[in-house]
């Protein structure tokens, strides 16, 4: 594996109105390092996700991506975001437009590449999640899985060097679960850098070559070995955290 | 019912229509405009702008458009600036109509989902880039049952025009009662020119919003 660091956290703290969300945390994510980071609702594993696209600004601390520095509303913050592709759990398709539109919007509004280029790549992203068919549909006439699909390769397009996912099948039906999770599972084995928050501890499991897990705000629990952590968490909260998973 | 006398005001009634229409649509087409650049100002917290398309907002909404007139037809004036009436009726429903308008639409903006703002930034898109493609054009589409009231509205109270002797629809109507006392006719004429103007508006708007709801997007 490539050992370059991609992004780095230095003491982050963020709050919203004197509620702590992030205290003092530090993360260092390595290229083509799949992590995912788990946690109770309100942990802040989501606003952790949108502090480092600097869709939240952050107290205090310091968000390198690259070597440069991340913070929202600085001048260069639209050519980072370009790097770092975000799926969210639901509704993020713009629904005026197709599903082939949705995709090289960006690709060739904001990176200024040529439109038959940029669709090829689309087609062949689409062809790959099973989706070339719904090139021109509109996101209402596709299923939740798929639009979570599209919302994907949408993110791909820009040829990001880090994918954030937001709880992306928290807002789907079960049976959409599945074909999400194994379009994500397949780009983890071609190397993609990933941050996934997610629910689904199996998946969790078998994707992650490190395992977070968040509570308070803080780091309770870091794992490079997903089946350890889930097996023999170390730590009473974490242990009382996947105890909620089970039903025997 | 006199029916010859209605005969030989009919081309009265077609000249007031003509000139209460293009009073009206050009104002309207002022007032979209004024509305829109109203809109996109609150839209980016301009900071001081901001201040003074409030205040214009509440102005304009709070007074009637007949003391607006009154303010700009023999107010300016004063201060130096000779206007005609036409361009008094113009500037006045372009004003009255701008606050409203702007109002429709930044209701429009703010009913599209924050998290298509969100999703468009994080592709890397300017918030220019976001507005012009993501966001604006579904406010448009969300705005057009507001913006299809606020233009009926605005063609309806074209008929205070009169009070700055504007030869509008309810200018030749008065007139001609104080001239021939038919008043039944007068009045049957009035209310025949006003269904004229405003029926096809009503029936378009209806259209084009089934037709909006149809193509609309949501889920």
């Amino acid at each position: 594996m490539d050992e370059k660091e991609l992004l780095r956290l230095e003491h982050l703290h963020k709050e919203f109105g004197g509620n702590v969300v992030l205290k003092d945390f530090d993360l260092s994510v390595k290229k083509g390092e799949v992590i995912v980071i788990i946690g109770p609702s309100g942990c802040g594993k989501s606003t952790l996700l949108r502090c480092i696209n600097g869709l939240e600004a952050v107290q205090s601390g310091k968000i390198t991506f690259e070597g440069a520095p991340v913070e929202k509303n600085s001048k260069n913050i639209s050519q980072i975001r370009q790097k770092i592709g975000m799926v969210f759990q639901s509704y993020d398709l713009f629904p005026h437009k197709t599903v082939l539109q949705n995709i090289i919007l960006a690709p060739c509004k904001v990176q200024k590449r040529k439109k038959e280029e940029v669709e090829q790549e689309a087609l062949q992203l689409l062809e790959r999640v099973g989706l070339n068919d719904k090139k021109d549909a509109f996101p209402r006439e596709l299923s939740g899985g798929q639009k979570q699909r599209v919302a994907i390769v949408r993110a791909l397009c820009m040829h990001p060097d880090i994918l954030l996912f937001d709880e992306v099948t928290a807002a789907l039906d079960p049976e959409m679960v599945r074909e999400v999770l194994d379009t994500m599972l397949e780009l983890a084995k071609q190397g993609s850098t990933m941050l996934i928050v997610t629910h689904e501890m199996s998946f969790a499991r078998a994707v992650a070559d490190r395992i977070l897990f968040l509570d308070g705000g803080e780091l309770v629990e870091e794992s490079n070995s997903p089946k350890d952590f889930f097996d023999h968490p170390k730590t009473e909260r974490a242990q009382k955290f996947l105890q909620t998973f089970e039903y025997e | 019912m006199d029916w010859t006398a209605i005969k030989e005001y009919l081309p009265l009634y077609r000249e007031a229509l003509l000139l209460t229409m293009k009073i009206g649509w050009i104002g309207i087409l002022l007032a979209f405009l004024l509305g829109l650049l109203c809109a996109a100002i609150l839209h980016f917290h301009t900071p001081i702008l901001r201040g003074i398309v409030k205040i214009y907002i509440e102005l304009f909404r709070n007074t009637p458009l007949l003391v607006q007139l009154f303010f700009i037809y023999f107010g300016l004036p004063k201060i130096g600036v000779r206007i005609t009436a036409q361009t008094c009726g113009i500037l006045g429903l372009g004003l009255l109509g701008g606050a409203y308008m702007a109002e429709t639409f930044r209701s429009g903006l703010e009913s599209v989902e924050k998290i298509q703002t969100e999703s468009a930034l994080s592709l890397g898109m300017s918030p220019l880039q976001t507005f012009r493609y993501v966001i604006q054009p579904q406010a448009v589409a969300l705005s057009v049952p507001g913006f299809m009231a606020n233009v009926i509205f605005l063609l309806k109270e074209t008929s205070v025009f009169s009070a700055i002797s504007l030869m509008d629809l309810m200018f030749t109507a008065k007139d001609l009662i104080g001239l021939y006392y038919k008043t039944t006719e007068c009045l049957f004429l009035l209310v025949i020119f006003y269904l004229i103007m405003l029926l096809p508006v009503s029936l378009l708007g209806s259209v084009v919003e089934r037709r909006m709801r149809h193509a609309g997007f949501g889920d």
